[in-house]
């Protein structure tokens, strides 16, 4: 739950903290960039989570 | 041969050869309501996802999202983040909605309601407002392609006129073969999209600028401001982008017909497998914004911003190539398109029309019914299309800011059991007027929120209250849902 709070406070509530053009990277203004970025990183964010449900659940003694 | 005739070509000779093979996928099968409906529910888990993935590509993407960055700068930057967050959303509640649709044997997001309040009349309110915010986004489609038509006739054809042929190529195409021509079209569709916003998001900036970074560099320079929140508007500040992220990454599974395509995934695990990975879908879109932006500095004075993508190409490559271009972006208007249509037609007919005032009904006629629903609703949406001139992105919105408000009934119906039938149907009425009201009226954005946001915050309120206030229900989902990851 808490990885998936990830890219809700990186990409929507954090706005003002990110939303400038510069520094420039890659040639992007830093705002698009930033969210170019998370297009990527929000996997990885989802994929630890459904991990970390997997194990929780068989931890438990649920069907795997 | 004129360069219009050559564009033109090209889009009709692309458009006919995916039909004719999707429609040899779909003569196969024998045509019953269940076929052309739901494709027998016999689609492969692959087929399903090609279609639910398919769906973010389509005219919004490749003309609205270039049309926002060329109109209105930075506002556009929140299509790259509410899809990726839609599907996170997904990853929580998908799995529980496929559990109970499998238990009860639910189709549509209407029995949803149905089974968990045990009103017909919720359920059928749920499937008219439903209905009633597809409108929007099937003019969407069909103004796309009536832009496309305009353009690469070369301004020959009229944008009505256009939207008329557009109109019955698609009810055509929907008549014909159902949902299982759409699926097959729609991998045509996809593939053919990619190239074409991979290629000209990158060839575009480099012809003018010589590269993408340098047509940054310059559009830095000749507006400062348009890359920043609230960009080239007044009143699209940060608060208003995180209170429209928010509204339409909830609301992006509460769209009946992507609600009810989740039913037809074999486990809860491929659901939440899928919105791991579904993400990264999204990232051709920054492409698009590409050549929004650059399109801004090589043609500034277009009146219509959703033209940029389409007038670019126009200018920078030969005909057959703005043919090429032109025909992805009719596929991606017409098979979100047919899948709206179908999703409208057999809503109406099935769980307003049979459910309220025909219970004896057969499924052959429910069939033929939503067949010429299908022609009344498109019709509807073609008149809107033809007699208002809102951008692309804002029909979205406002289709989003309306199915967004099942967004409480959804959740609150799977996880808390307090909910009560008054609650949700009061909570959503008051949820649409107030889209209704501030939308209608001009009042969006409201207070520099999205006034979808602002209903669905309404919604929320007056649900919680009103079950409060009534009596406690017993749920049909009460033994708890247990869902094996």
């Amino acid at each position: 739950m808490l990885l998936a709070l990830l890219p809700f406070i990186a990409t929507c509530f954090s706005v003002p903290l990110w939303d400038t053009v510069y520094p420039l990277v890659l040639g992007l203004p830093f705002n698009l960039f930033w969210l170019t970025a998370w297009i990527l990183l929000t996997p990885l964010c989802m994929w630890g989570a459904y991990y970390l449900e997997r194990a929780a659940a068989e931890k438990e003694g649920g069907k795997p | 041969m004129s360069d219009s005739t050559i564009a033109l070509t090209v889009i009709f000779g692309i458009v006919a050869v995916s039909s004719a093979v999707a429609f040899y996928a779909g003569a196969r099968y024998k045509m019953d309501l269940e076929q052309w409906s739901v494709a027998g529910r016999g689609f492969g888990v692959l087929l399903v996802w090609l279609l639910m993935a398919g769906e973010i590509y389509t005219t919004f993407a490749f003309l609205g999202a270039s049309g926002w960055a060329y109109s209105r700068g930075a506002p556009a930057l929140y299509i790259l983040a509410y899809l990726a967050l839609a599907y996170v959303v997904s990853f929580f509640i998908l799995p529980y909605i496929w559990e109970v649709g499998r238990r009860f044997g639910m189709q549509t997001q209407s029995d949803f309601f149905e089974k968990r309040y045990g009103s017909k009349y919720l359920a059928a309110f749920v499937s008219l407002v439903g209905v009633a915010f597809i409108v929007p986004y099937l003019q969407l489609q069909l103004t796309g392609l009536g832009i496309i038509m305009e353009v690469a006739s070369y301004g020959g054809i009229k944008r009505a006129v256009a939207m008329l042929i557009a109109f019955a190529l698609v009810a055509a195409f929907v008549f014909a073969s159902g949902l299982r021509a759409a699926a097959w079209i729609s991998v045509i569709k996809d593939l053919l999209m990619l190239f074409a916003v991979v290629f000209v998001g990158i060839a575009l900036p480099y012809h003018y600028f010589g590269g993408i970074g340098k047509m940054f560099a310059a559009l830095v320079a000749a507006k400062p401001t348009h890359l920043v929140l609230p960009g080239s508007t007044k009143v699209m500040g940060e608060s208003w982008y995180i209170s429209t992220v928010l509204l339409t990454s909830f609301g992006f599974y509460m769209w009946p017909h992507l609600f009810a395509a989740s039913f037809s995934a074999k486990s809860s695990d491929t659901l939440r497998r899928n919105a791991v990975f579904m993400p990264l879908y999204t990232i051709t879109l920054p492409f698009i914004l590409f050549v929004g932006f650059t399109a801004i500095l090589v043609l500034p004075n277009l009146t219509n911003g959703d033209l940029s993508l389409l007038a670019l190409v126009q200018k920078t490559f030969p005909a057959w190539f703005l043919g090429i271009i032109g025909a992805a972006g009719a596929l991606t208007a017409m098979v979100p398109a047919a899948v709206l249509m179908l999703a409208a037609a057999t809503l109406f007919a099935k769980n307003v029309w049979r459910l309220i005032f025909a219970p004896t009904m057969t499924d052959d006629q429910v069939a033929r019914l939503a067949k010429s629903l299908v022609v009344v609703i498109t019709a509807l949406a073609l008149y809107f299309a033809i007699y208002s001139s809102t951008t692309l992105v804002a029909l979205l919105l406002t289709g989003y800011a309306g199915v967004t408000q099942f967004f409480p009934g959804v959740v609150f119906g799977l996880f808390w059991k307090r909910v009560t039938m008054p609650g949700v149907f009061a909570g959503l009425v008051v949820g649409i007027a107030t889209v209704a009201f501030l939308m209608l009226g001009g009042r969006d954005p409201f207070l520099g929120l999205n006034a979808g946001f602002v209903s669905l915050c309404l919604n929320f309120v007056v649900t919680v209250a009103v079950s409060l206030l009534t009596p406690a229900q017993a749920s049909a989902f009460d033994e708890p849902v247990r869902v094996a990851p």
